[in-house]
C-alpha cells in the first residue's frame, strides 16, 4: 500500500475491535508493523496462552490490558485452589514496560496486595481497575490503589473475593481525588467510614456508577443520593430499616431527584414497605438487579410493571410464573432475563416457577436475546415453543436443578427441545444444557449450532459420539466445558486439530484416560494438556486410568511452571514418555 | 463391608472386597478403582440399573478374582438413599455401580477453600434437603450465602452478639441474638444467664417481675423489650440492659 505510515495509523485508530485489529495485522508485513506499534488495547482470553514478554515484545505502546485466568467452572468450585491464574508475572513485566498503562481488567485471576501496590505506584496515568471474580487480595491493597492513583476513574471489584480487614481503605482516597466516575464495592462486607464515603461522592462530579455494599444502611442512602443526583447506575446497600416516616420520605425525595438513573441493583434484606421509594425512577430504568431481594411475587411484580423501558432483569425465582407473565406484558423492550434459584438445594419446589414463566416471556418480549433460567421442570414442547418464539436468542442457559431430569410431561429426554433451540436460534452464541440428554442432542447441536462459541454440558450424553458431534460440527466453538459425562478418548483423539481452533476445553468427571492425554499432547505441541488429579501420585498411574479433571488450551507460551503438585502438563516430547 | 461417605451423592458407600481381604488391608480405600466391564460405558440409565440385583453384584465380586492382570478388584456399590417411589428418576433403583471417576472419601472433599460444606451423610430416611453434588447447581457461592441468611438457622460463623448488662451485676455478658427465634426464647436465655426471673411481657403493663428487660435501639433510646415485632427488634437492637423494675420510668 502506498500510504505513509501516519495515514495508516490514523485509519487504524478507528479500528477498535480486537478481531478486526488481528485481521489488519495479517494483511502484510508493513501493516503488521504499523498495527503493532499503534495497538492500544489488548485482550488475552487465557492468561496462559501467551507470555507477558511476548505480548510486550509485539505491542510496546499498550494502554489497556484485559486478562482472564481460571476456567469458568472455577465459579462453581470445580477448579481446585492453587490452580493458577496469577497476575504476578504480568504486573512485574508491565510495570517495567508500560509506564503509561491506564487500564487493567482482570477476570478470575489471583491478585495480591503487593500486585495492587505495584499497580498503584507504576503507572502515573492509571485510570481503570476492574477485578471481576478475582481473589487473593485484601482491603490493604485497595487502600494502596485509593491512596496512590491520582487520576483514578474506575474501581470495580465485581464479585471478587476480598479479604475484608476493615472499611478503612476508602478513607485513603485523598481530598485531591475528584476524578472518580465508577465505584463498585458491592462485594465487600466491612462498613466503610460513612463520612469519608460522603465526602468522596461529593467531590466526584463525574460519578456515574456507584455500587454500595450491604453495610451501607438504608437510612443514610438519601444523604448519598442527594450529593450525586447525576448517577446513572446505583447499587443500594441493605434495603431495610426501622419503619420510620422521615426515613421513607427522605429516600423517596432523594430518588425523585435522580433523573439520570437507568440501572438499579443491591437490594439486600429488602423490607417491602420501602420499595415504593424507588417508583419515581422506574419509568427510566433499563437495568434492574433484584437477585438478592428476597421479596415475594406481588412486590416484584409491582416494581416491574412500572418499568416499561426495562432491558435487563435479574431476579430470584420468587417472581414465579405470575410475575414473569406480568413481565412479558409490561416490559416489551426486555433483552436479557436472569432468574436465580432462591433455594437450590431443596428437592421440592418452594416457589411456583415453572417452564411456563419462561414461555410467557419468550412470547411477550420480542427482543429477548439472553436467558439464564433456573427451574425445576422443563418439557420438550416448552423448549420448542420458546425456540420458535425467539429465533433471535444469542444466549440460552437453562439449569434444571435436578441432574438428568427428563421432560416432566413425557419422561423423554430433552434432546428434541434443545434441538429446536439450536435449529431455530441461528445466532446462538452461548448455550448451557441440563436435564436428561442423550447423544442425540449433540447430533442436533453439531448440525445446527454453527455460530455457537461457548457450550456448557453437565450430566449428559451416552457415549463418545456425543462429544464427537460437537467437536466436528460446531464451527465457531471457542470454549467447551463438560462435567460428569461419559465422554472419553475416542472423540478427543479423533478431533485433535479442532482443539487448536478453540480457546479451551474443560472436562471433569468424564472418561478420559491418562494415556489419551499423553497421546493428545504428543500430537499437538501447541496445546497444553493439563491433568488435574488431587488423589496424588500421577506418575505412578497406569495409562488406562481415568483422569479426574482435564484442561486443554492452545498456547504459544509452552507449558506453564506455576502449577501445584496435583496438576501436570502432559509432556510433548515422546522420548521422555514415562 | 467397609462404609464410607461417597462424594457425588453423599450416599452411603459399600466396598465389596476380595475374599479374605479386610478393609484395613486395602492399600488406600480412596484410590480410584477399575470397573470390571472393560470397554462398556457404565450407563446410568434406569434399564441397566434395574437389572442389577444384590445377588448379581455378589456374583460379579466373585468373578472379579478371575480377571487377568493385576488389577484391583474393588467393586463398590452406591446405595442410593431412598427418596420415595420416584420411578422416573433412576436414583429410585436401589443399587447402581459407581463410575470410576467418583471419588470415595471418608471426609468431605474440601481442597477448595471456597466450597461450602456440601457433603452431608444421608441416612436411609429421605433427607429434607436435596442431595448435593460439588458445583451443582451452578450457583456461585456468594449467592448461596446471601440467601442462607434468610433461613431461621443461624448463619455459619457470624452471630449477632450484643452486650447485656444487668443492674447490680459486676460484669457484662454477651448474647448471640441470632440463636433465638422469639422474645420468649431470648428471655428464657437471659433468665438462665443471670439467674433471675423476668417473667412474661404484657402490652399494657410491661413486666410484672422485679426486673424489666430493655434494649438500646439505633437512635440511642432505651426501649422495653417486647413492644416491636421480633424481626424489627433484631435489626434495631444495639445492646440489652436488665433494669430493676423500680427504675423503669413509664413514658
Amino acid at each position: 500500500m502506498g500510504f505513509p505510515e501516519e495515514v495508516l495509523e490514523h485509519v487504524f485508530s478507528f479500528i477498535t475491535s480486537h478481531t478486526d485489529r488481528n485481521v489488519v495485522s495479517l494483511v502484510c508485513k508493513s501493516w503488521y508493523e504499523i498495527e503493532r506499534w499503534c495497538r492500544r488495547r489488548i485482550f488475552v482470553g487465557n492468561c496462559y496462552a501467551v507470555s507477558p514478554a511476548m505480548m510486550i515484545r509485539r505491542f510496546p505502546e499498550v494502554r489497556s490490558v484485559e486478562l482472564k485466568g481460571k476456567p469458568h467452572f472455577a465459579d462453581f468450585n470445580l477448579v481446585p485452589d492453587g490452580w493458577g491464574g496469577y497476575f504476578y508475572p504480568w504486573i512485574c513485566e508491565m510495570a517495567r514496560a508500560y509506564p503509561w498503562l491506564e487500564e487493567i481488567k482482570l477476570k478470575r485471576m489471583v491478585v495480591t496486595d503487593d500486585n495492587l501496590e505495584l499497580i498503584s505506584k507504576s503507572f502515573k496515568n492509571f485510570k481503570v481497575l476492574v477485578l471481576s471474580s478475582c481473589e487473593g487480595f485484601s482491603t490493604h491493597g485497595l487502600a494502596a490503589i485509593a491512596a496512590n492513583c491520582r487520576n483514578l476513574r474506575e474501581l470495580d471489584l465485581r464479585e471478587s473475593e476480598v479479604e475484608d480487614l476493615s472499611g478503612h481503605w476508602l478513607s485513603h482516597f485523598p481530598d485531591s481525588c475528584t476524578s472518580l466516575q465508577s465505584l463498585n464495592m458491592s462485594c465487600l462486607s466491612s462498613e466503610v467510614s460513612f463520612s469519608a464515603l460522603q465526602r468522596l461522592i461529593a467531590r466526584s462530579p463525574n460519578l456515574k456508577t456507584l455500587r454500595l455494599n450491604r453495610a451501607v444502611p438504608l437510612e443514610k442512602l438519601s444523604t448519598l443520593l442527594r450529593r450525586a443526583p447525576q448517577l446513572v447506575e446505583l447499587g443500594t446497600g441493605a434495603y431495610s430499616a426501622e419503619i420510620r416516616p422521615d426515613v421513607y420520605a427522605n429516600l423517596t425525595e432523594a430518588f425523585s431527584r435522580c433523573k439520570e438513573v437507568k440501572g438499579l441493583s443491591g437490594f439486600w434484606d429488602v423490607l417491602p414497605s420501602y420499595l415504593p421509594a424507588i417508583y419515581s425512577v422506574c419509568s427510566r430504568l433499563t437495568s434492574l438487579n433484584l437477585s438478592y431481594a428476597t421479596i415475594q411475587s406481588p412486590d416484584v411484580t409491582k416494581i416491574i410493571t412500572q418499568c416499561p423501558n426495562l432491558q435487563s432483569l435479574s431476579v430470584l425465582d420468587y417472581i414465579e410464573d405470575t410475575g414473569l407473565n406480568a413481565l412479558s406484558l409490561s416490559c416489551k423492550d426486555l433483552r436479557e432475563l436472569r432468574v436465580f434459584p432462591s433455594d437450590p438445594f431443596v428437592a421440592n419446589a418452594n416457589v411456583s416457577l415453572t417452564e411456563q414463566g419462561l414461555v410467557a416471556v419468550s412470547e411477550g418480549c420480542s427482543k429477548l436475546q439472553s436467558v439464564l433460567y433456573f427451574c425445576r421442570q422443563m418439557s420438550n414442547s416448552a423448549l420448542t415453543t420458546i425456540a420458535k418464539n425467539r429465533p433471535n436468542l444469542t444466549c440460552f442457559r437453562l439449569c434444571i436443578l435436578e441432574p438428568r431430569a427428563p421432560d416432566y410431561l413425557t419422561f423423554e429426554p430433552l434432546d428434541v427441545g434443545f434441538g429446536a433451540i439450536v435449529e431455530h436460534c441461528k445466532q446462538l452464541q452461548r448455550l448451557s444444557l441440563s436435564g436428561l440428554l442423550t447423544d442425540r442432542v449433540f447430533e442436533y447441536i453439531g448440525k445446527w449450532a454453527k455460530k455457537l462459541e461457548m457450550l456448557s454440558i453437565a450430566f449428559a450424553g451416552d457415549s463418545d459420539l456425543g462429544l464427537h458431534h460437537v467437536l466436528s460440527g460446531c464451527d465457531s466453538l471457542r470454549k467447551l466445558e463438560i462435567r460428569d459425562c461419559p465422554f472419553g478418548d475416542k472423540a478427543l483423539l479423533a478431533n485433535v486439530s479442532k482443539l487448536e481452533t478453540m480457546r479451551s476445553l474443560w472436562m471433569s468427571s468424564c472418561s478420559v484416560s491418562l494415556g489419551a492425554c499423553k497421546r493428545l499432547s504428543q500430537k499437538m505441541p501447541r496445546l497444553n494438556v493439563e491433568v488435574i488429579d488431587e488423589q496424588g501420585d500421577l506418575d505412578s498411574r497406569p495409562d488406562n486410568c481415568h483422569v479426574e479433571k482435564l484442561y486443554i488450551y492452545r498456547t504459544v507460551a509452552g507449558p506453564r511452571f506455576d502449577m501445584p503438585s496435583f496438576i501436570r502438563t502432559m509432556d510433548q516430547n515422546p522420548t521422555y514418555r514415562s | 463391608m467397609h462404609k464410607c461417605r461417597g462424594e457425588s451423592g453423599h450416599h452411603p458407600v459399600t466396598f465389596i472386597h476380595k475374599e479374605n481381604k479386610s478393609p484395613k488391608s486395602c492399600p488406600n480405600p480412596n484410590l480410584l478403582y477399575k470397573t470390571h466391564f472393560p470397554h462398556k460405558q457404565i450407563n446410568p440409565q434406569k434399564q441397566f440399573l434395574n437389572s442389577i440385583t444384590r445377588r448379581k453384584i455378589k456374583k460379579l465380586a466373585g468373578k472379579s478374582r478371575n480377571l487377568p492382570g493385576n488389577q484391583e478388584t474393588w467393586i463398590y456399590l452406591c446405595f442410593i438413599s431412598t427418596r420415595g417411589m420416584d420411578l422416573i428418576n433412576f436414583e429410585a433403583t436401589e443399587l447402581r455401580l459407581g463410575l470410576p471417576e467418583i471419588k470415595l472419601t471418608t471426609s468431605p472433599v474440601n481442597t477448595n477453600k471456597r466450597s461450602a460444606p456440601e457433603m452431608e451423610y444421608s441416612s436411609r430416611s429421605p433427607p429434607p434437603t436435596k442431595a448435593q453434588v460439588v458445583g451443582w447447581p451452578p450457583v456461585r457461592s456468594y449467592r448461596k450465602n446471601i440467601l442462607q441468611g434468610k433461613k431461621s438457622e443461624p448463619e455459619m460463623g457470624s452471630g449477632m452478639y450484643v452486650k447485656v448488662s444487668m443492674d447490680g451485676a459486676p460484669y457484662l455478658r454477651k448474647v448471640d441474638l441470632k440463636v433465638y427465634k422469639s422474645y420468649g426464647e431470648l428471655l428464657k436465655g437471659l433468665e438462665e444467664m443471670f439467674k433471675c426471673i423476668i417473667g412474661l411481657y404484657s402490652e399494657r403493663e410491661g413486666y410484672k417481675s422485679e426486673y424489666a428487660p430493655t434494649y438500646e435501639d439505633k437512635d440511642g433510646d432505651w426501649m422495653l423489650l417486647g413492644d416491636v415485632p421480633w424481626d424489627m427488634f433484631l435489626t434495631s437492637c444495639r445492646r440489652l440492659r436488665i433494669m430493676k423494675s423500680c427504675d423503669v420510668i413509664e413514658s
